[in-house]
Order: C-alpha cells, then structure tokens, then sequence
C-alpha cells in the first residue's frame, strides 16, 4: 500500500496536497485498492463552494459506489477532466490523479488532517 | 443450434416491411403547411425494415439464449420464482379484460371493477389489514406510497419533526431508496448475531424523530423477528409507524399476517407471491394494506361497492393523492385474482408451508458443504456463506457462474451485504423433491471441483451462450443503443 | 393434493427426517403461538381450472369491450393496431417467466432486447440514452422531475396544464413529499401559454414539464419553451412527454432542446387493458445519463471477445446506492417494454410512420364532420395531432350516455360541454360516419 509522505490524509481516504493557498484533492491507494476498477467519477463543477467535509463527488466501480467529502472548506478552481473518460488513471496512480483543485479558505482545517504516519497508523488500525 | 448474434437492425433490408394496415379511407389534407415546418420531424425514424417472419425468428432466437422459471430450477432469493400457472395467462388474455377501456364509464366494466374489489378483500384478509390500495405498479411504489402515507399521516397530527426511518441493515436495497425518494432520512441499525433485529441497536436510535420502521418478516435472511411484538411497541410508544416489506410474504400464507404482528402498513408483490410471471424485470405489482387509522391517507381514486353495484371514487379525504395512471397493473391484478381462487385458503396455506419445507431441507443438506451462518429452522429461503471448505481465489460469484454450466439458475449473490459471500436460496414451493434433490447435488459436486481443479469455477461459464463479460467497459465507455 | 404443489406425503416425511423434525408445523416452532393464525383463512376453498375459468369468464363478460362498442376514447390510453406476432413471442417462457438479467450469461435474450428497446427509443426521441422502462407515463414524468432535481437542487417544478390531469396529479403527489413545489404553467387556446411561462421561470426552476401532443391532443411548440427557458441560466431540465407514436412524424424532442423525455409507451404494441400494465419510457441526453433511473443495458464483449450486453451503469440504482440511489425501483414493465420491442420491430420505419398518420387523418375526417353538424364546434384553435376537444350545446355527459346506446364510446367527458375525442387507424371511414350520423341525430 502506497503512502506519500508529503500529502496530508483523511479516514475516509482522500489525499490533500497543499500548494501555497490552494490545494489538489484525491482518493488514496488504499482507497482505489478497496473500490477495485473505477469506471466513473463524479465531480463537483468549477467555482462550486465546499464547507469541510461537504460531498465533493463520488467514485463508482461496477457494484459499489463511494462518496469523497471535501477535507477542506474552499472553492473549486479545477477538476481534472481526464478522469472524465479515463477514470482508470486512479487505479493507475492515486496520487496523480487529482480529483479537484481547491482554494484554501480556512488554513487552520489543514491541522485536522492526518499526516502520512497517522494514516498509515489508521490503515492498520482499520486493517486488522 | 447456430451461434446466433445478430441485432434486429442488422436485419434490416431497405424497403421491407412487416406489417400491413387497411388502406387509408378517409380524406387527406396538407398536414406540412397545417402543423408547420418547425414542429415536423426532420429526418425520417430510423427503424428496421424487416418482414414478420424475420422479426418472428429473432424474437425467438433471443429467447433462446434466455433462461426461465419453466427451463430449470430458479431459486432467486427474494424473488420468489415460483411457477406462474399457465391458465392464467390465459385468463388475462380473455378479451373481456384487455379490450376495455380504462376510462370507459364504471357501469360498463363491472367485472373488472369487481375484480380488483374482491382481489383487495382477499388480500386484506390475507394480511390482516382494514383497507388496500391496487394502484401501487411494484413493490418499490408499495414502499413509496407506504411511506408517503406515513408521511401525510404524521404530518396531520402535528409531527412534521418525525423524519428518522429505521431499517435493519439486512434490508432490501429498495427500502432506504425509498425513504429518500418519500423525503424521510434512513436509519440503518445493525442486526444482532442470530440475524434479527438487535433490540439495543433499536433502543440506541429511539428518539421522538422516529417516523417509522421497515421491516422484512421473516427478513432477508429468512428468519423469522421474533420480537417483533416488542419491536413494535417501541414504535408505537413513539407515536412512529411499522412498515411491512412483503417481499417474503411467501412463508407466512394462512400462518401468520402482519396485521396481527403489530404492522400498520403492508405492501405486497404479486409477481412473488402469487405467482403472476416476472417478466424479464417486471410488470409487477405491489398493493398496500393499512390499519384503520390511516385509511384515510391511501391514494385515490378507490372501488367502492354500492348495493351492489361497483364505482370508482376519490373516497379518501387526506388522500396522498394518484400514485399511478389509472388503477394499477390490472393485468396482473387477473393473474393473481385467479391464482389466489385457485388454491384458496387450504392451497395458500399448504404453499407457504411447502416453500418453508423446501429451504430447510435444501439447508440441512447444503450446512455440511456451505457455511450456514444462522444454522436454525429458516422461512422459505435461507443464506449460505459461500464453500465451508475456502479455497484461495474462489468467490461465490465462481460458484453462481459454475452452477450457470450445470443449466440451472444461481441463487442471489451477495445479498443480504451482511454475510459475506452470501448466497442466498429460495427454491420455492412448486419445486419437487428431485429438482431440490437435483441443485443439491450440483452445488455439493461445484463444491468438490473447487478443490479439485478451481478453474472450473474460475473459467465458468463454458456452456452458456456467452462467457463472462467485460462489465467494467460496459461502465467505463457506455454503449447503451445500436 | 394440488397440481401445483408438487409434494407426495412420502416426499415430505422424507424431507422432514432429513431437517430432522417431526412434523411440518414444527418448522414454525420459531414463530411464537401469540402472532399465530389460529384459525383459516376467510377464502373460498381451492378450485379446479374448470372452476377457476367459469368464474373467470363471468367476470370478462361482465365488462363491454371497446370490440363490441366503436370507442373513441384516449385520454392517455390508445387503441392502436396490435400484430398478432407480439402476444405469441412475448408469452414464450423464457422471456415471461424470467426476472431481472443479474445472470448475464444466461440473459441475454432479455439483455439484447432491452438494448434493442433503448436504441429505438432514442431513435424516436432523439436522445442519447434510454432505460429500460418505468410503470407508466405518470410515473415516468414524476421520475423525470426527480432527475431535475438531482442534477440542480432546485425546487420549483412547472407543469404545463395541458399535461394529461393524471400525470399532473402524479407529480403533485411525487413532489410534495419530496419537497419539491409544483407550479402549474397556464393554458392558453389548449396550448402551454408561453407569457405565463415567462412569468413564473426563474432563478429557483428546476424543471419544466410540457406534454405534445398535449392532453387536448394539441401540438406544442417546444422550441418557445426552450427559447424562454435560455433567456437566463438556471440549469433548470426542460422535460417533455411526448406520444411515441407520433414521433414518427413530429420532431424529435432533442431538437427542440429537450433535455428530458418521459412519457407513456402503451400505444407500441400493448392492448388498453383497463390502465395497465403499461409503459413508462425515459430517454435522456448524455449529460443526464448518471442520474437515470432503473436499469440500463450495455452492450460489451465476454471474454473471448463476443459482443453481448450487461446491466450497466448500476452505481445509480438501490441495490448499491441504496438511500442515496436515483430511484427505487426495481421491478418495471420489461414485458411491456419487449411487447414495445417487437411492435416497433414489426412496424419498423414505413409502419409507425403509417400509424402515426392515419391516426391523424382519420381524427381530422372526424373533427371536420362533427363540426359541421350544428351545435358542435371544435374548442381549441390550435393544431391538434389524432385527439380534439369539441364542444357540445347539448350536456356532453348527456350526449356520451346516449351515445353508449347507440353503440360508441364517444369520448372522455371533460365537463358539461366537453368532450375529448381521439382516432386512431383501427378505425374506418364506416364507422366515423356512422358516428357522426348517430351524433347528428341526437343534436
């Protein structure tokens, strides 16, 4: 399982990766491992304003479908539009792609997320 | 048989047709400059152009490549795949019933409308509630009407805050869409370890927002709730309504009713319970009975019988209002009138207990090669845990497929989502011994090949028409029309 | 001993030894006595098929046939020519008797025919993606409205008045418990009222809903609608319920920037049979695709590489998307929808297109004749497709008892001096005449 030191993390498996007053948002290895072939993802539209923890998309594979929620409260400057007709490059490589570019609205909310050792002390919290 | 794979398009011949009309007889008029140009169709439908036989041969050949409750055993968990005895397609068919009119006036289609009235007293007294509705199309708009009901009938008493519906976790799928779709909030509370409802996990989400409960009885696992009185109080006391989901209405004919179980709303499948065919995925049909009280809230319009003679009136003054054009799917509304005068009350009773007599039998013999998670007496189906004997990369979907190559039906996979590798068996009661006998042994010889050489599993089907296909392209790059 | 309850005395004891109790009540020893039926069940007894089929008959001949009266009457529900092949195929077993296509490998027959039902349906409508039935046309709008919703949070719900009055109350139903507002748009001659329209849209619409032809059989023009609806950016769907049959001659609702359409199937193949079962079709742009309702099927390929179809896109439906799916249903009318299958199979590109004009002729022969007996005039001034409102001197309810007498169905009474009147191409001049004469008579 896949874990990037620099990124910060949520329980419910999205990444954060934070660039000065903005931010890429997307879903983890361990997520994509658990959700199998993604066929589709859904996404917010840009300049759509999220709180923390508002539904930011979902993640669909053929029997199962799963909701990613904003880690952080901001608006949303860019989704990537590549997952529109590839949304197996999440499969391929969770950390590059991003699910959406957000501004950060409130920096404080960042100090909730976990960072790399904390989810990785998660993960096998929730593993066993 | 040849492979046949041709789509009715590709059929198509250029100036070929397959129907002939009596030639126009009356006066024609420019209907272009009448309509207008920006109101006309442009490009002309692009349809097949194909003679009668071939879309006779077609048809037939896609038949072909399906699977029936009449081609070999079907014991689809929650379904109820009973046979659907012939003579009442029969009597759908009778031109008395299909050449009428739905809004013709009522005194010209008394034997249709005493039809539904009689269906509806039967069913009420077969679920032991005061009033039903036929207007409900399917089990899922029982749900909905159920709930929007309960919604109207809260809201009449001044408890618009009431929004919360609880459903175990073992519940069908349809019953939290449903709560959304009806504007309430789902509440999903996990069942204890004899799969029942758990009464702590009950007691932790009571509150006064509690609007209501959905519950299966027996439940998706086919157990019977046993504390379903107590179960009831507790939402009684809260001023909440009990749902009954009768998509296992199968087990109970003649031996219980949930309107003696403490349930305020019952909603029905016809298509399972009384035998009226399913159709590829439908048409069904799904009655809701109610308690008294909320009478008063069930959809209009209703039958209503006057000395004698039968009307069709917006009786209900708190009514939900229309859920369904018209009354209801009344051709299947014939179907399951007929099925339910001929087995009457002695024929529906000994069916439920032929079709509980069916799963416990196939249980035992199945619980020595199968995990059996709840190894107690079952209702007329039950739920398998995939091979007791685990082999590493074999899942129940192997299994289901493998069984698909032995020429029968798998069970329902994966259902209820608390049991893992869930299988789950619902022979029914209209399957004799042998046939019973018969999917035993194949499910005990499927279980010996994953030990002996999984690839059998692994690869199956190999004798169906297709083998397994590519559902995540199907996903990923939708082609959903020629 | 019933036949369809297969078990011997010998087949149970058999099978209770092996559950190991002694007698079949004891499998529902887990039910406690207190819930327990203790008595039979207040039906008659079990019957013979012989019994069963008398009791039956009594019934359907209890009813008048629109075979043994000339009916005239729509009002949502079509008497259209049904081929002879469509009961035959649609009543083999292997498509009646199966369920939903959850087995692909041994579905294919029902997969390939719903695949073939979207394509055509989207050839009519011009959509993109179809699924693969709903209940009814009612049901399909109200469904339809729910998809709006989804797709822009709005709550404002415009129904034009011309829509069928049952569809409307099934959206008003619909709506109210989810929250929604239901607006109804004005009419105006029989037609949406566009000033009305322009009115009422506004930033809190979510959809609007028109019907064309409409209720009053009038065709509507669904590019003003559109045009109004473009005037300011909402997002809100512009849904429409179109007749299938008249599509044939009628534009494509996609081109008059529809974004949805909904509406009810029966006249493609299925008898009236008293309301039902019938047909709700769905059909969407691609935009809309995820937020459809039921199932959809796909076409792939197995493993060797073989074209087949599959249940697609099933992140939507209840079974896995449960309180947050896009619907809840489950069963829809897929023998219907395959009856829908055959008939537009069978009809293909010239028949439909006959259909659809015959009808509309025949209605227009009969407008013209009735309108020239005097005391009857047509209410509306707008162009109507193959149903029409005529106003009566007399009292319409009065007329169309009358009218039963004589031998004709003549209509839906819409009020005292409104009578909803529709043809189709089941029938001929003979019997229009004799309508009118019978009519003329009267008056």
């Amino acid at each position: 399982m896949k874990i990037i030191e620099s990124l910060l993390y949520t329980k419910n498996h999205e990444w954060v990766r934070v660039e000065g007053e903005e931010a890429y948002i997307g879903v983890t290895d361990y997520a994509q491992h658990a959700m199998g072939d993604i066929v589709y993802v859904e996404m917010p539209e840009v300049d759509d304003e999220l709180d923390a923890e508002d539904g930011l998309g979902v993640v669909e594979s053929v029997k199962a479908a799963s909701d990613i929620y904003s880690p952080i409260s901001g608006t949303i400057i860019e989704i990537n539009e590549e997952l529109e007709d590839s949304p197996e490059i999440i499969n391929n490589d969770p950390f590059d792609a991003f699910i959406v570019k957000i501004t950060i609205s409130n920096k404080s909310e960042l100090d909730e997320l976990l960072n790399a050792e904390e989810y990785k002390a998660y993960i096998s919290e929730i593993e066993e | 048989m040849r492979d046949y794979n041709k789509l009715i398009k590709e059929c198509s011949v250029k100036g070929r047709v397959g129907y002939k009309l009596p030639p126009l007889d009356v006066d024609i008029f420019d209907y272009k400059e009448y309509f207008g140009e920006d109101v006309l169709r442009k490009e002309e439908v692009d349809l097949p152009e194909v003679s009668e036989f071939q879309v006779v041969r077609h048809y037939t050949n896609l038949s072909l490549k399906n699977f029936g409750v009449e081609s070999d055993t079907y014991p689809l968990g929650s379904c109820t795949m009973k046979y659907n005895p012939k003579i009442n397609e029969d009597m759908a068919a009778l031109e008395g019933f299909t050449e009428i009119h739905p809004l013709q006036e009522p005194e010209t289609v008394q034997g249709a409308l005493k039809l539904m009235y009689e269906l509806a007293k039967m069913l009420e007294e077969i679920t032991g509630m005061d009033e039903i509705t036929l207007q409900p199309a399917a089990g899922s708009q029982g749900e909905l009407t159920g709930l929007m009901i309960t919604k109207a009938y809260l809201e009449s008493k001044g408890l618009s805050h009431k929004t919360k519906i609880i459903i175990p976790d073992s519940a069908h799928g349809t019953n939290p869409a449903t709560v959304t779709m009806a504007g309430f909030e789902a509440v999903e509370i996990k069942s204890n370890q004899n799969g029942t409802v758990s009464l702590e996990a009950l007691e932790e989400v009571l509150d006064e927002n509690v609007a209501g409960l959905m519950l299966t009885n027996p439940n998706t696992l086919g157990l019977f709730e046993k504390d379903i009185f107590e179960i009831a109080d507790k939402i009684h006391q809260l001023g909440g309504v009990l749902y009954y989901d009768g998509a296992n209405m199968n087990a109970n004919m003649g031996i219980i009713r949930p309107g003696d179980m403490g349930f305020d709303i019952v909603h029905l499948n016809l298509h399972k319970t009384f035998g009226t065919p399913h159709g590829g995925g439908g048409p069904g049909s799904g009655p809701v009975g109610v308690k008294s009280h909320l009478i008063p809230f069930l959809p209009n319009p209703s039958i209503i019988k006057k000395e004698d003679v039968y009307k069709i009136k917006d009786t209900y003054d708190q009514s939900i209002g229309r859920v369904k054009t018209f009354y209801g799917n009344f051709g299947v509304l014939v179907r399951a009138y007929a099925y339910i005068k001929t087995l009457g009350r002695d024929g529906l009773k000994e069916a439920s207990q032929l079709a509980v007599l069916n799963a416990n039998y196939m249980k035992e013999r199945l619980k020595e090669t199968y995990n059996l998670p709840y190894d107690i007496i079952c209702k007329h189906e039950f739920v398998l845990a995939g091979l007791k004997n685990s082999i590493e990369g074999v899942n129940t979907i192997d299994v289901a497929k493998r069984l698909i190559d032995y020429g029968v039906h798998p069970p329902t996979i994966y259902f209820p989502l608390i049991v893992e590798q869930a299988l789950m068996i619902e022979p029914t009661e209209t399957e004799d011994k042998e046939s019973l006998d018969a999917y035993i042994e194949v499910l005990l010889t499927i279980a010996k090949e994953a030990v002996d050489n999984k690839e059998l599993l692994l690869n199956a089907p190999v004798n169906a028409t297709v083998k397994r296909l590519d559902e995540v392209t199907a996903a990923r790059k939708p082609v959903v029309k020629w | 001993m019933h036949p369809y309850l297969p078990h011997t005395k010998e087949d149970i004891t058999k099978m209770l030894e092996v559950i190991g109790v002694d007698h079949i009540d004891n499998l529902f020893d887990d039910i406690p006595k207190n819930i327990r039926l203790n008595k039979e069940l207040k039906l008659d007894k079990s019957k013979s098929e012989l019994e069963v089929t008398k009791l039956m008959k009594q019934l359907a001949n209890n009813n008048v046939t629109i075979n043994e009266k000339v009916s005239f009457i729509g009002g949502g529900a079509y008497n259209h020519y049904v081929p002879a092949l469509i009961k035959h195929l649609a009543s083999r077993q292997e498509f009646l008797t199966a369920y939903t296509p959850y087995q692909p490998e041994m579905s294919q027959g029902t997969l390939q025919a719903i695949f073939e039902y979207q394509s055509m349906i989207c050839e009519l409508t011009g959509m993109d993606v179809s699924n693969a039935s709903l209940y009814d046309g009612g049901t399909a709008l109200a469904e339809a409205v729910f998809m709006a919703n989804h797709a822009n949070k709005k709550k404002d719900v415009l129904v034009s008045a011309t829509v069928n009055p049952q569809y409307k109350d099934i959206i008003k139903t619909y709506a109210r418990f989810k929250g929604l507002n239901y607006i109804e748009i004005k009419e105006s001659d029989g037609c949406t009222d566009m000033e009305n329209l322009k009115d009422l849209f506004s930033a809190d619409s979510s959809s609007v809903i028109i019907q064309t032809p409409n209720y009053y059989g009038i065709v509507e023009k669904g590019s003003e609608v559109r045009t109004i609806m473009n005037s300011f950016k909402n997002k809100a769907m512009f849904i429409v319920s179109a007749d299938p049959t008249s599509l044939a001659v009628l534009e494509a609702p996609v081109n008059y920037g529809a974004d949805v359409v909904a509406g009810e199937g029966q006249g493609l193949g299925s008898p009236v049979s008293f309301g039902g079962p019938y047909l709700g079709y769905i059909a969407a742009t691609k935009k809309n695709m995820r937020r459809m309702p039921g199932r959809i099927v796909g076409e792939t390929v197995d493993k060797d590489g073989k074209r087949a179809y599959v249940l697609t896109l099933q992140a939507r439906e209840q079974h896995i998307r449960r309180e947050k799916a896009m619907s809840n249903i489950t069963s829809n009318q897929g023998l219907v929808a395959l009856m829908a299958t055959i008939y537009l199979a069978t009809m293909g590109k010239k028949g439909i297109k006959e259909v659809a004009i015959q009808s509309m002729y025949k209605a227009h022969y009969l407008a013209d004749k009735l309108c020239n007996i005097k005391g009857i005039t047509l209410l509306n001034s707008k162009p109507f497709f193959n149903e029409f409102v005529i106003k009566t001197k007399v009292n319409a309810k009065m007329l169309y008892e009358v009218l039963i007498e004589k031998g004709f169905f003549s209509g839906v009474v819409l009020d005292d001096h409104q009578l909803l009147v529709c043809a189709t191409e089941v029938h001929t001049k003979e019997q229009l005449d004799s309508f009118v004469k019978e009519v003329e008579g009267i008056l």
